[in-house]
């Protein structure tokens, strides 16, 4: 079982604002999602490489990069989609 | 049902002008009791039509020019709203089509709008649709499947030709055995992502929503390919599409507990069908796969949905500073099972659990991949129920997430490892439809789905 202020403080970590009855729920959730996925302690994963991309294999032999040439793109159609801007500029709250 | 390949020949010989067929499926869209759609791009779809009829007049069409099709709300049409159906996206316009829309556009298709799906693509059900649930064509109380919900029932529906959907770990395959439908997830790397909402990058792909596996073939060779615009597309090998002395590989670990006796019957029987050599093989690790997926999924997710700052683009809640319009902007424009999963990934990869779950779960992803390798030695190709249950009753399990990630339970292993699988109906129980999941070797799409001929 994850405490309260465990949830709480991933909650915190992924930016997402969450009321007492959410965290009380989260919590319960994820307890017994996390109590489901237990079930992998039980492999034995000793000397077993991790895989993070399924075609990992593919791309061992051949260069995905591409010729580092400037391509004639604006920013502007991409700026336009925000919700606060000025000018050229995307408008921020402050930090602190 | 008019199929692409029936619309084509339709359109070649008169029966129909492409704005005829157009505006037929747009009426039928207008009166459509399923909701399986959430915009409805009339403008667009009649200016393409148009189009497709000069190019039809000149001789000069391809098999997709003026066929009509729908698009899951995740993929982008430039111009197009592309809602993600989140709140968060509620207004957002695409600025650029993705690569899959930019080649069928090409090719002259008629886009009529975009379907629903659950929010980000995570569920399996359309329950999770910040806007409404779609319904099942066949039984209106019961769910469409998810997440490409609106697609597969769209295309069942008879409310377009065919549908693109995308799949993170069975988001086509089992909307398309809940609707009766065929659904192809092509292996990763074959279809660019790019213009795809990221979900979990290691396991989307965009594939496509077809009423026959020939029709499924034809949007996978217009869509598939190399793309300069992901880096992990990549070019499919030509593969043998011969289906003479044929192997299938049957794992008993499909067949265990949890599965329906009906399903399970009807399945059986259609591999039986096939006259082919039955091969009994073992996946020792496939009861791994769904927990390891339940970790890898929601860590992608965490890092990806991270840019739905309220900064760049989407729904914006100011506060007095930064950290609080993160947290006021993310609370009010996701929901429950979107923040559930950010919370999942986030725990997963946060200080001193990475080792625990998030390397584990990709350690036992090698696993998982070796004993695929192994049973392809000795087969050709997989095959396996869709989904262990018919298409259930709406409300039935959005109260239990547990309940429904096991919908998911025959598809994840195919996205963990990135093999290529099509999900093709053969049989129902009652009114409901049975889908058969036939799995094949990487950039094998073409042999898969001319095995899923038999059943056609």
């Amino acid at each position: 079982m994850i405490s309260k202020q465990d949830t709480e403080h991933i909650a915190k970590l992924a930016r997402l604002g969450l009321s007492q009855s959410e965290i009380k729920k989260f919590q319960k959730e994820l307890s017994s999602i996390l109590d489901y996925i237990k079930l992998l302690e039980e492999v034995d994963v000793s000397n077993i490489k991790p895989t993070f991309h399924p075609s990992e294999h593919y791309f061992e032999s051949q260069s995905v990069m591409r010729e580092d040439k400037a391509l004639p793109q604006s920013p502007d159609e991409l700026i336009k989609l925000a919700p606060d801007i000025e000018k050229r500029h995307i408008k921020v709250k402050s930090v602190f | 049902m008019l199929s692409i390949v029936q619309a084509h020949k339709g359109l070649l010989d008169k029966k129909f002008s492409a704005l005829e067929l157009a505006k037929d499926f747009l009426n039928k869209i207008k009166k459509e009791k399923i909701s399986s759609f959430l915009s409805v791009s009339e403008e667009l779809a009649i200016s393409q039509a148009k189009e497709a009829d000069k190019v039809i007049a000149k001789g000069k069409s391809s098999i997709l020019t003026g066929v009509p099709l729908a698009v899951k709300d995740n993929i982008q049409i430039k111009g197009l709203k592309n809602t993600c159906a989140s709140k968060i996206l509620k207004d957002y316009i695409a600025p650029y089509d993705a690569t899959c829309i930019k080649k069928l556009k090409q090719l002259g298709a008629v886009i009529l709008g975009k379907t629903n799906l659950d929010e980000f693509a995570m569920g399996s059900s359309t329950e999770n649709s910040a806007f409404f649930t779609t319904k099942n064509p066949h039984d209106l109380k019961r769910v469409p499947g998810g997440s490409s919900g609106g697609s597969a029932a769209a295309v069942a529906a008879d409310l377009c030709c065919y549908a693109l959907g995308s799949d993170t770990g069975g988001s086509i395959r089992q909307p398309a055995s809940f609707c009766g439908v065929v659904g192809l997830k092509p292996t990763y790397g074959s279809v660019s992502r790019y213009g795809l909402v990221a979900f979990a990058s290691s396991l989307d792909q965009i594939g496509p929503l077809t009423k026959t596996a020939e029709d499924a073939q034809i949007v996978f060779k217009a869509i598939s390919g190399k793309d300069e615009l992901d880096s992990t597309s990549l070019d499919s090998e030509k593969s043998d599409l011969g289906t003479k002395n044929l192997r299938i590989g049957v794992p008993k670990e499909y067949f265990g507990e949890g599965i329906d006796k009906e399903v399970e019957a009807i399945v059986k029987k259609a591999i039986n069908s096939a006259k082919a050599e039955i091969v009994d093989i073992s996946l020792p690790h496939l009861k791994y796969a769904l927990a390891a997926y339940y970790i890898i999924m929601p860590s992608e997710a965490s890092a990806n949905l991270a840019r739905y700052d309220g900064v760049k683009y989407g729904l914006s809640k100011t506060a007095k500073d930064l950290f609080n319009t993160y947290l006021k902007t993310r609370e009010a424009g996701f929901g429950d099972e979107v923040k559930r999963r950010i919370m999942l990934g986030t725990y997963a990869l946060s200080a001193g659990y990475y080792d625990a779950y998030y390397l584990r779960a990709q350690k036992v992803r090698t696993l998982i991949k070796q004993d695929f390798d192994k049973a392809f030695e000795k087969v050709d190709v997989i095959m396996t129920p869709t989904s262990p249950f018919l298409a259930f009753k709406i409300g039935e399990k959005i109260k239990n997430p547990l309940a429904m990630y096991l919908s998911d339970v025959y598809t994840v292993s195919v996205n963990l490892v990135g093999l290529p699988a099509v999900s093709v109906p053969v049989g129902s129980i009652g009114k409901l439809p049975v889908g058969l999941q036939i799995i094949g070797k990487p950039f094998e799409e073409n042999k898969i789905l001319e095995i899923a001929k038999i059943y056609g």
